[in-house]
């Protein structure tokens, strides 16, 4: 039985959730449908889209947006928050490690093939000092619940996390359509991400910098599917969206091209993947990056965000051995769970894994999206078979973990207001100045009923999710 | 800003200004073209308006016959025509999506939207009871774009930008309809019957909303004459190539003072517009109406070029 956020066991409703209950009761299906209508209407307008990759009908789509609110109370907040900044110190400790002298691997903390055959490690980065030492500055950290006490990490995102621009937009829908509701909380604001995020990439501005500085956005550009969310945080940071042909480097000095000349660049938020950076240094064959960039990045005039290489430390098969990381790099106990997790790798658990499939998740150690994953417990017969055979052809690239029953919260669904399964992706920013998780983040939900895949290239959906005081 | 951002800007105003032009040259093809033949109508008023809307070799790459459906269907629709409403109206958005941070939430929403509407236009619904519904849509959104652009957009470089595009094109599309037009207005053109000049000089009027205008200016019966003289030296009328050239160089202006430097494009537009100013309609009749109307579109170019050059390479 998955855990219900609004409701216990016997029926009653937390205390978190005793206004929206409340509300939910004196609202109607038609009041409810006409508010979804309104918010996807609000989305269609804005433009606020994805696209999803293979997909030939439609190049743009909009997510669907839940209005109901999901609630955590502020203190379950803290403690989650505290988990995450911890999580996230460590982590880019271990990865200066990694880059660096390498001392989590000499005490065999971590073994040592699971950098040099991760295809994330970039051994141009080994002896590379990064500004301030940071190489993860906005990370996007999947928890799950699955019971009143704990939180459950599933996954580390240290790359290019996207979303923040759907938790903003939720939070936009809930003001424009839910004020009723909204105002008879205390919910904490997010709004300002964008200045947190702005005032971050400041702050890692390259010590040989002068003057203000000049930061951008670097997108692969509109194909791309989060392309919305590039465009809406430069906006809203007031920075420029750039592209790779808007910038070039001179001299290990990177330059964007503008109506009156070139312009230094000092800080980059990039999101384009570490191979696509540099056709001079990664992938040969990539339009998207700035010839030279790694030069100029390495040389130290210029801060990419986030590092590049930070992949390592997040792949599914480094998941299993956070836990023992942030012993290591921190002496403290972790405060977030890792769900128990067998690395097929190993043939002690390679062997419970295919005895136990039909019960277990499998994923493929660097697959993302919900793509390459079998979800035993609803997997057929010949799918079960088929993914038994990859898992022995090879075993290394997949992790297998129990079926989370994750937590349910109401939602409004075609039958009306039904359990769904949600997750929960906060951002946490970290900059010079400090770490910070922005109250809340992007609530995850599986629309379809008993589903566990919450992605949104995977009929999810989303819904505004709400720190209360209470 | 990012050259880019602005090329992105000039283009998407250029775009929209486009669809709009197009807009009004189907307007007057099908009021001219419903005409009995002895009132001026003719056959080939639906090649004029391939010519007018500046698409010539385009379309008869595509069709062989020159009919009231082909070009309605090229100039509307058409996947063929980079120049037809739709693809217009297209490459507007896609230009707007990739510089949305340059724009206003109000302009951006109003792109989208007409976008979005577009989609409900299928071309199947472009029967002749529905083009005209069409057709004033399409100005109405150039209308929005236009008004939602002066009323939020910040006065900096980027909305400089934006009006150059639409002035630029505008001169263009002015310049076209004179070139396609100029033998209905050359004074020594013999009337077949007073309906004929009437109603080609009033469908070129209204081609650029100034059929009222007109009358406000010159205060007395429609001569072909006056017409030009309205449409190319008439300042205070804002389709015609002087007012589009007061706008070219008051925005190269603000460029040149906000970025510190003047530049060929600064240079050029301002002696084609002082040349406005030196002219007479009866010495550009003398010159040749023809003439005058094909370097203008030259020069025209030349300044677009400048532009391109001078700030979005």
């Amino acid at each position: 039985m998955a855990f219900d956020e609004m409701f216990t066991a016997d029926g009653a409703v937390r205390p978190a959730y005793a206004k929206v209950a409340e509300w939910l009761d004196a609202t109607t299906p038609e009041q409810l449908e006409r508010r979804r209508a309104e918010a996807e209407l609000l989305y269609q307008r804005g433009g606020i889209t994805f696209a999803v990759y293979g997909d030939h009908e439609g190049e743009e789509r909009i997510i669907p947006h839940d209005i109901v609110p999901r609630v955590l109370s502020s203190q379950e907040w803290s403690q989650l928050a505290r988990g995450l900044e911890q999580r996230v110190r460590a982590l880019n400790m271990f990865l200066g490690d990694i880059y660096g002298r390498q001392r989590a691997l000499s005490a065999g903390v971590v073994p040592e093939d699971l950098i040099w055959r991760n295809p994330a490690f970039r051994p141009e980065m080994m002896g590379v000092r990064v500004p301030h030492d940071l190489y993860v500055h906005i990370a996007g950290i999947d928890v799950v619940r699955v019971d009143g006490d704990s939180f459950y990490v599933l996954e580390d995102n240290l790359r290019t996390p996207s979303g923040v621009s759907y938790m903003l937009g939720g939070r936009e829908i809930s003001i424009r359509l839910m004020l009723d509701l909204l105002n008879s909380h205390r919910v904490a604001p997010i709004e300002n991400y964008p200045n947190e995020l702005l005032e971050t990439l400041c702050s890692l501005v390259p010590n040989r910098a002068y003057g203000d500085p000049t930061v951008v956005l670097l997108t692969p550009g509109q194909y791309n599917s989060a392309y919305y969310e590039h465009s809406f945080l430069a906006d809203k940071m007031g920075v420029e969206l750039v592209e790779g042909h808007d910038l070039f480097v001179r001299d290990e000095v990177v330059f964007m091209r503008t109506t009156e000349g070139p312009r230094r660049v000092d800080v980059i938020y990039r999101r384009i993947d570490d191979a696509f950076l540099d056709p001079l240094t990664f992938d040969p064959d990539s339009v998207l990056g700035v010839p030279g960039l790694y030069a100029a990045y390495t040389a130290g005039n210029v801060t990419l965000a986030n590092a590049i290489g930070t992949g390592v430390a997040d792949d599914k098969d480094m998941y299993s051995y956070v836990p023992d990381i942030i012993r290591f790099f921190l002496s403290e106990e972790p405060i977030l769970k890792n769900v128990p997790t067998w690395r097929c790798r190993e043939p002690k658990d390679l062997a419970y894994v295919l005895d136990h499939l039909p019960e277990l998740v499998v994923k493929e150690v660097h697959g993302s999206g919900g793509y390459g994953m079998l979800v035993g417990p609803q997997a057929s017969k010949a799918e079960l078979e088929m993914f038994a055979a990859r898992l022995g052809a090879h075993p290394e690239n997949y992790i297998a973990q129990p079926t989370l029953a994750l937590s349910t919260c109401p939602t409004f669904v075609d039958s009306g207001v039904a359990a769904r399964h949600v997750d929960l992706r906060p951002f946490v920013l970290n900059g010079a100045k400090g770490i910070h998780t922005v109250p809340g983040g992007l609530t995850r939900v599986a629309l379809r009923q008993g589903s566990l895949v919450v992605n949104s290239s995977q009929g999810g959906g989303t819904k505004d999710t709400w720190v209360i005081e209470c | 800003m990012l050259s880019r951002t602005a090329d992105s800007l000039y283009w998407l105003s250029r775009y929209i200004e486009r669809a709009d032009y197009i807009a009004r040259v189907l307007e007057m093809a099908n009021r001219l073209s419903s005409l009995p033949v002895a009132y001026g109508g003719s056959r080939n008023e639906w090649e004029s308006a391939i010519v007018t809307a500046g698409c010539g070799p385009a379309f008869f790459e595509a069709y062989d016959e020159p009919t009231a459906k082909n070009v309605t269907e090229f100039l509307v629709e058409s996947e063929r025509n980079p120049a037809s409403i739709r693809r217009c109206l297209e490459t507007a958005r896609t230009n707007a999506r990739a510089v949305r941070t340059a724009l206003t939430t109000e302009m951006w929403e109003t792109i989208n939207s007409a976008w979005i509407d577009l989609k409900t236009f299928r071309a199947t619904a472009l029967t002749s009871r529905d083009l005209p519904r069409f057709l004033s849509w399409v100005r109405e959104v150039s209308l929005r774009v236009d008004g939602s652009g002066y009323r939020t957009m910040l006065r900096n470089d980027a909305y400089w930008f934006s009006r150059l595009g639409i002035y630029i094109e505008r001169t263009n599309s002015t310049a076209r309809l004179l070139d396609t037009k100029y033998h209905v207005l050359l004074p020594e053109h013999s009337p077949v019957g007073g309906g004929l000049d009437y109603v080609q000089w009033t469908a070129i009027l209204g081609a650029v909303s100034a059929a009222t205008a007109y009358h406000w200016v010159y205060k007395e019966s429609l001569k072909p004459w006056l017409v030009a003289d309205l449409l190319i030296l008439r300042e205070e009328m804002p389709r015609s190539l002087a007012a589009c050239y007061a706008n070219i160089v008051t925005n190269l202006d603000r460029l040149a003072r906000a970025y510190g430097r003047t530049g060929e494009s600064q240079r050029l537009a301002r002696s084609i517009y002082t040349a406005f100013g030196n002219s007479r309609i009866e010495d550009i009749f003398r010159r040749g109406l023809h003439e005058y109307v094909g370097a203008m579109i030259g020069s025209n170019t030349a300044v677009g070029e400048a532009i391109e050059r001078q700030y979005l390479a």
